[in-house]
């Protein structure tokens, strides 16, 4: 009952947040908020993958693919970021499907599908290095001025049509989460996850869901990248596509929790809140410092929260409450851990020094 | 020389042994026998290191060794013959019997282990460049015996050497095993094939559920009535 | 229509390159194989090791070859510490985090490099003759960055297959639980291996230093190519990745002749993609 009350009084805040007072902090707050509900959103589309052990390290691939899909159509042919979103999307999820199917299909697995889609990630962005007569290449393409709002060419000069915009779309990804979680998908994929032969021999047609579950992904976080390019209103390759973005989307996540409807957002959330802090600290001196620093805490986070925020958070919470605890049934143990093609006769592993 | 007391064992939440005690004395041959399932290699696993007891206390000589590495409990003269041979497919044997004496102590006497095993296993020394994996079953469990042999044991597990083994090369298998242990070794063996493997030892352990349900000389428990019915076949 | 000779030049270009993406895979190849962890950063500490040679003979002025075993000793103490730091504490952990981990790691070098070295492109400049094969210019720097990295990667194959602890860490690759009831420390093993790949590393970059300028996220280009070949080798296949390296270094050179080294990348990536559709087990796996 609480847990509801404390619900409904959290959205009420989220909807009003565009009005509150607060000075001269609201354009800032109003911006950060508008990237937390984005990039949730992105985070949300990679763990629908990443919780059945397909762990992908390139959405930034399919960022990059919406954003400037979308963006070049409009710059180039005026198509509106409405349609052209559309194209984009149905690209990325082509291309997904592309790259998806071989890997499913021949049991790229665990770290090969990891350096698979990382090696996606980087090729996106070097594509549209290489392309730099209609993408500016690494110094990135701003998008064309409409001229004024306009709602053809998604461009509002007041941020909180943004805001709305964002958390709306926010909340359609949780929904979508949750439909995927209780579909017939989900008990089918996680059969996948915990053991492929087992699944394929009850029946499950595997290829198929996992190529449908990576094109669904692929598909929503496209439309993350379109909507981040409209508000940001430039597109970068550094910015929207390669292995660095890639990270930060799962990093968010699994620092949030990848098993959970709100997992992604509390990641995401706090990794934004804490690299614009970083930021801000650092400003424009010590150029490197604060990425520098958020890569030492990624990897501080991963060694000692190795469930995440949630997942810790939960565990200690059980301990103080002394209910069971599920201590070999952690949401990081559900993946399954052949990092092999098949054929490969893998031992059980072995605890590090000392084989217990 | 080895000796368990009420030790309980398994994998993360998962119980496969409970309260089991056990002893083998010195230049004696005992058999664990028990139906798939019944925590006969979690025993194994227990003794040589590879996981750690729940509860309970192993003693190897005197010494305790219950949660000890299992890398430690090799140096103490333990040699484990894990179940599915465990060789290394693409050393070739003469490598797989190197890597047997990884220990310093058992690398000085490497050479003299080497003639004592390919004495033991002939088929070895012929075969001495080939890759392990590209032997056959019954070689590749000569292998592995030979590899536990290299680190100078005086306990030697064997957990279901028979394995996957046509039968023929059962009955050679164990006579091998046979001489293994008339060269002074003392063995702790886990088999299914309980048949064979009371002709084999002295004393043998009906492990059943991860509970010692029977213990006795091996030619008494092979008599049992329901042991015979159960698991000899007769 | 592109010149012929141009092609050849690229092609003889892309041979000298594969040696030593070979010698980045057969590192990275060799710390999975036996540890069963991809280091994603694997390239960056390529990166930290070629400012340490150009430091070394650039700044501080001391020869080429001091600059080269300063590279070494400090790609093997990288390991080390990347071992002993990052891995050991997540060895039981799940992949997603092992990878993440170590992409921390990725982020971390890249940022402290910038942090530290801007983002200047440097590189250590060699008086080296030039020399002309059938009226292609060929540098020496690659030639011998070329035989360096072969002479390399058959030192690495005789100390894994003639060595003690070398076929100690085959065996590992292959059974390390076995290995354990051998009485080998699985920690003991995987630092040697650590070092060894470490140090691979280190030389890798200063045959690298000698052709490339070196500059903070120079890992962003060879990494990626290193993952694929590692792939299309097949993960822990030392030989499938010594063939790959070759096939996907001669694709980038002769395609980023005809069109640009960005493209020549996402060529390769394409020839990438098709391999897996046709050899998806790597490119030496027997089709079963």
């Amino acid at each position: 009952m609480g847990a509801r009350a404390a619900g409904v009084a959290l959205l009420a805040l989220v909807a009003a947040a565009p009005f509150l007072p607060m000075g001269g902090m609201r354009e800032y707050t109003i911006h950060v908020l508008v990237q937390i509900f984005i990039w949730s959103f992105i985070g949300g589309a990679w763990s629908l993958m990443g919780r059945f052990g397909l762990t992908s390290l390139g959405h930034g691939a399919f960022l990059g693919l919406g954003a400037y899909t979308t963006t070049l159509l409009w710059n180039f042919f005026g198509l509106t970021p409405w349609l052209g979103g559309l194209v984009a999307v149905a690209l990325t999820a082509a291309f997904a499907a592309i790259v998806a199917y071989p890997c499913s299909r021949f049991q790229v697995l665990g770290h090969y599908f990891a350096l698979v889609t990382l090696a996606v990630g980087e090729v996106v962005r070097l594509l549209i290095i290489a392309e730099r007569d209609w993408t500016g290449g690494s110094l990135g393409v701003s998008v064309k001025p409409a001229g004024g709002d306009s709602l053809l060419a998604v461009q509002f000069a007041d941020k909180r049509v943004f805001y709305y915009g964002a958390l709306a779309l926010w909340l359609a990804g949780l929904w979508v989460w949750a439909r995927v979680d209780r579909s017939m998908a989900r008990s089918a994929m996680e059969a996948i996850g915990e053991d492929e032969t087992a699944a394929a021999s009850v029946g499950i047609h595997v290829t198929r869901f996992k190529v449908g579950i990576t094109v669904l992904s692929a598909a929503l976080t496209a439309i993350g990248g379109v909507a981040y390019a409209q508000y940001i209103s430039y597109v970068n390759p550094d910015t929207l596509a390669g292995i660095g973005v890639s990270l930060r989307i799962v990093f968010a996540v699994v620092l949030g929790g990848m098993y959970t409807m709100l997992g992604p957002s509390v990641g995401t959330a706090l990794t934004i809140a804490l690299s614009e802090y970083l930021r801000v600290l650092f400003g424009v001196k010590f150029i490197g410092m604060a990425e520098t620093i958020y890569g030492l805490l990624l990897i501080l986070f991963i060694i000692f929260l190795p469930a995440g925020i949630y997942g810790s958070a939960r565990d200690l919470l059980r301990y103080w409450s002394g209910g069971p605890r599920h201590v070999a049934k952690g949401p990081q143990h559900q993946e399954p851990h052949d990092h092999r093609v098949p054929g490969h006769r893998d031992p059980p592993p072995v605890a590090p020094g000392r084989s217990g | 020389m080895l000796e368990l007391t009420n030790v309980t064992a398994g994998y993360g939440q998962f119980t496969a042994l409970w309260d089991v005690s056990l002893r083998v004395e010195a230049g004696e041959a005992v058999a664990v026998v028990g139906p798939n399932g019944a925590g006969k290699t979690t025993l194994m696993r227990v003794i040589s290191g590879l996981i750690a007891p729940k509860a309970g206390e192993l003693r190897f000589e005197g010494r305790p060794i219950g949660g000890h590495p299992a890398y430690e409990i090799v140096g103490r003269g333990i040699a484990h013959v894990p179940e599915g041979r465990r060789i290394f497919p693409a050393l070739t044997v003469a490598d797989n019997l190197r890597m047997g004496a990884f220990l310093p102590a058992a690398r000085r006497k490497f050479a003299e282990s080497l003639t004592r095993v390919y004495a033991l296993f002939p088929v070895l020394e012929e075969r001495h460049k080939q890759r392990a994996g590209s032997l056959s079953g019954g070689e590749q469990q000569m292998l592995a015996v030979g590899r536990a042999l290299m680190s100078g044991p005086r306990l030697i597990l064997l957990d279901e050497p028979s394995m996957g083994l046509a039968p023929v090369m059962v009955l050679r298998l164990f006579d091998l095993i046979r001489r293994v242990r008339q060269e002074g070794y003392t063995i702790l063996v886990v088999e299914q094939n309980v048949r064979q493997v009371l002709k084999l030892v002295d004393r043998a352990y009906l492990l059943e559920v991860g509970r010692i349900k029977m213990e006795g000389r091996a030619d008494a428990l092979a008599d049992q009535d329901f042991v015979r019915k159960a698991y000899v076949g007769l | 229509m592109i010149d012929p000779l141009f092609l050849a030049e690229a092609a003889v270009n892309g041979l000298l390159l594969g040696g030593i993406l070979a010698l980045l895979a057969l590192g990275l190849n060799l710390i999975f194989g036996v540890i069963d962890i991809v280091w994603i950063a694997y390239v960056d500490l390529v990166m930290i090791c070629m400012y340490a040679v150009y430091f070394v003979v650039q700044v501080y002025g001391w020869p080429i070859w001091v600059g080269g075993l300063a590279s070494v000793g400090l790609g093997a103490l990288l390991g080390l510490g990347v071992h002993l730091l990052i891995i050991t504490p997540i060895l039981a952990s799940a992949p997603v985090n092992q990878l993440l981990a170590t992409g921390g790691l990725l982020f971390f070098l890249q940022s402290f490099a910038t942090f530290l070295w801007t983002t200047d492109h440097r590189s250590v400049r060699l008086t080296l003759p030039r020399l002309e094969l059938f009226d292609m210019p060929i540098s020496v720097a690659r030639l011998i960055a070329f035989a360096l990295s072969i002479l390399v990667m058959l030192g690495l194959y005789l100390f894994l297959t003639r060595t003690y602890i070398g076929t100690a860490i085959r065996a590992v690759s292959q059974d390390r639980e076995a290995m354990a009831l051998m009485g080998a420390n699985p920690q003991r093993v995987y630092l040697v291996t650590s070092a060894v790949g470490g140090a691979i590393a280190g030389v890798a970059a200063a045959l690298l230093i000698i052709q490339y300028a070196v500059h903070p996220f120079f890992g962003a280009a060879f990494g990626p190519l290193t993952f694929m070949i590692c792939v299309l080798g097949g993960l822990g296949n030392m030989v499938g990745a010594f063939v790959a390296s070759f096939i996907m270094s001669e694709v980038i050179a002769i395609s980023g002749v005809i069109w640009s080294t960005e493209m020549g990348y996402v060529i390769a990536f394409v020839v990438f993609i098709v391999m897996i559709f046709v050899r998806p087990g790597g490119i030496l796996a027997r089709r079963g």
